[in-house]
């Protein structure tokens, strides 16, 4: 009964919902396998004092890989499967397009500061993905660092990082 | 009597004004947190928390409690008004609340929304005000293996409740115990689970998890699935309020339902979004009108926002009297304690009177004071809405780094906030429970402490959780709740097998 094939997959959709859980419980099981491996080098047992440094996390590991299991084996071989395709390329090309500018955001916070990096990072945003105008674009993206600034360095005074303009302007 | 005593003079600490001041800015947050896709209760908290580090512990927490308070009342907005919930807590909200939009009544279903929530919410701070410090003069006698218990039956709990998934309920919590793990462990002062990585020494910090899971985590989700926002218009005033507040007694069956199952399912972790969803179904199975649910009736929008605001409040009892919160917001407050130098537990009604009553009386305030804000201040808030999301998207995955980064003023906890936010993505789109998770890495290093402090203890072994009939009772409970799936699942097998014919599963 399982060797069915699934019927509707839609041309070059990718994988199905079913698939990525299973992967993404192997995944788990992995870690909790490298949890248990790590656990059980600590010291997992019982000492003269109680349990020794890994027993707790040893024993959350284990049950992580037989939970991770359970779930392989149900999206895998379970009643209730579903075909699906996970993320189609279209949907996935927008989650995208916010990961990738936000990891370039993160790094450029440790080489220009935070707040030249956050101006930066939403006015390429508002221009890119909804094309604003550059008066709205400027109008937003510098005051909602320079309300930032106000905020933290001043009001709370919690430091963030900074960068070389901030060091010209003397902070 | 000793209880109203206290009370009042917790409404002296929070009559203050500075603390008024607090009060007022956290429920402006907490409803534009509420409002805005992509930031909810959890991580609006989590990225705010930073700023209270240097505050007095009690301002902080009336300011971080409203706007959880805050968020609460405006996912009711967004639900009626655009039909996209604010809040998972407010999904049920929409069944009726749109309709009632769309016949151009939306101010009379924010006004019956916001009322029933205040009224939940009352409910949910008398509970607290009478019950909690019973509660807590009750659990000093706890000792290591009791609250190993209580941990213990709140996260079996979890897992019992959850009829579709268990697996992945116990998963979510185990990366959460998981997480918690790494780092230093404070008894024996051994590296666990830091791979060489010298950076990893203090361990991964909940805040940047909850920040990471909810925060980037749900903007991602909100990218994927496109937003576009097309609301109706609410016109609220006087008359519009009176009108429906003459309608409310008709539906008192209702808004004590409702708040008898918010707060049990508060207290209990069911959580503030399954109660709402219980609530409408019960209001839907007694009310006289049950059949035209789903139609536009004030019932249906009274029924789960009341049931959602009175679970999201009395969240707050277990959290104030054991030190165990009742939901993933409630568990990032209770994180705050922590941070503030406070011992989340039993002996903060006994230490810490001034914080404990201060926060009980911000919370009659705060919600009342949260019910004028919102019935005033709804098209202001509505307006947001219409800003586009290629400009709030990226403010708050800014405002999401700067609040990863400033709980130790590390760049590498950015990186993690990340990392969390891809995962998170995956998770909520393969259905894995998020609340678990973060309860478990707020509590495992406590639960694990506890654990080990019941072994080293007289009884020693295993059998410290049956040492005596209280700790036994609470663990064979919590031993009963983790498998109540399996046994649910053979009760009905047995009865099934006794019938001639076995009925059809429903």
């Amino acid at each position: 009964m399982e060797s069915t094939k699934t019927p509707d997959r839609t041309g070059g959709g990718g994988l199905s919902h079913s698939q990525v859980d299973a992967i993404a419980a192997a995944v788990i099981a992995v870690i909790g396998m490298v949890m248990m491996f790590d656990n059980y080098k600590l010291g997992a047992g019982w000492a003269t004092d109680g349990p020794e440094a890994g027993y707790f996390p040893f024993r959350v590991g284990a049950i992580l890989c037989i939970a991770a299991a359970v779930v392989v084996f149900k999206s895998l071989f379970g009643s209730a499967r579903n075909n699906a395709v996970f993320v189609s390329w279209e949907r996935l090309r927008l989650v995208l397009s916010v990961l990738a500018p936000t990891i370039l955001y993160v790094l450029a916070v440790q080489f220009v500061g935070m707040y030249v990096a956050s101006a930066v990072f939403i006015a390429a945003f508002m221009r890119f993905m909804d094309k604003r105008s550059w008066l709205s674009v400027l109008l937003v993206s510098v005051g909602v660092s320079v309300a930032l600034f106000w905020l933290f360095e001043i009001e709370f005074m919690v430091p963030l990082p900074k960068g070389p303009l901030e060091a010209l302007l003397g902070y | 009597m000793e209880n109203l005593e206290a009370l009042f003079h917790g409404f002296a600490v929070a009559l203050s004004w500075y603390n008024v001041l607090m009060m007022a800015i956290g429920l402006v947050l907490g409803i534009l947190i509420g409002v805005l896709p992509g930031l909810g209760g959890p991580n609006g908290v989590a990225i705010l928390l930073p700023l209270t580090f240097t505050m007095p512990p009690t301002s902080a927490i009336i300011m971080l409690s409203c706007i959880y308070w805050g968020s609460l009342f405006a996912g009711a907005i967004t639900s009626v008004l655009f039909n996209i919930p604010g809040e998972t807590s407010s999904v049920a909200t929409t069944f009726d609340g749109y309709p009632l939009a769309q016949q151009g009544r939306a101010g009379e279903a924010l006004t019956a929304s916001f009322t029933g929530s205040f009224i939940g919410a009352f409910v949910g701070v008398l509970l607290i005000t009478f019950l909690a410090p019973l509660v807590s003069r009750f659990a000093l006698r706890f000792g290591p293996p009791e609250f190993f218990a209580v941990f213990l039956l709140t996260f079996c709990s979890f897992v019992g409740a959850d009829t579709k998934a268990p697996a992945k309920t116990i998963i979510s919590m185990m990366l959460g115990f998981g997480l918690a793990a790494i780092g230093m462990d404070t008894v024996s002062g051994q590296l666990r689970m830091t791979f060489g990585w010298y950076e990893l020494l203090r361990g991964v910090d909940f805040l940047v998890v909850v920040i990471g899971l909810f925060g980037i985590g749900e903007i991602l989700i909100t990218m994927e699935e496109g937003l576009a926002f097309e609301g109706k218009h609410a016109k609220i005033n006087t008359k519009v309020v009176w009108e429906t507040w003459k309608q409310l007694p008709r539906y008192w069956a209702t808004l004590i339902r409702s708040s008898t199952v918010g707060c049990w399912m508060g207290i209990t972790p069911g959580g503030a979004t399954a109660a709402s969803f219980m609530g409408y179904g019960l209001a839907k199975r007694f009310s006289a009108d049950g059949g035209k649910f789903g139609t536009g009736q004030l019932e249906g929008v009274i029924a789960p926002e009341t049931a959602a605001h009175a679970a999201g409040t009395s969240a707050l009892l277990p959290m104030l009297a054991l030190g165990i919160p009742g939901s993933a917001t409630a568990a990032v407050l209770l994180g705050g304690l922590m941070i503030w130098g406070l011992q989340p537990g039993p002996l903060l009604f006994v230490e810490q009177k001034d914080f404990v009553w201060g926060l009980i009386a911000s919370m009659y305030l705060g919600n009342l004071a949260g019910l004028f804000i919102v019935l005033t201040t709804v098209p202001l808030f509505a307006a947001i809405l219409r800003i586009p999301f290629s400009i709030i998207a990226p403010v708050i995955i800014v405002l999401c780094a700067i609040g990863a980064f400033a709980v130790h003023s590390a760049i590498l906890d950015v990186w993690f906030m990340l990392v969390f936010g891809i995962v998170g993505y995956i998770l909520k789109k393969l259905e894995y429970p998020l609340a678990p998770l973060v309860l478990a890495v707020v509590l495992g290093d406590k639960m694990e402490a506890a654990f080990r402090q019941s072994m080293i203890g007289p009884s020693g072994g295993l059998g410290a959780f049956w040492s005596n009939s209280l700790v036994g009772t609470i663990t064979t409970l919590a031993l009963l709740m983790l498998f109540w799936p399996l046994i649910a699942f053979a009760i009905r097998r047995l009865l099934g097998m006794q019938r001639a014919n076995p009925v059809k599963a429903p």
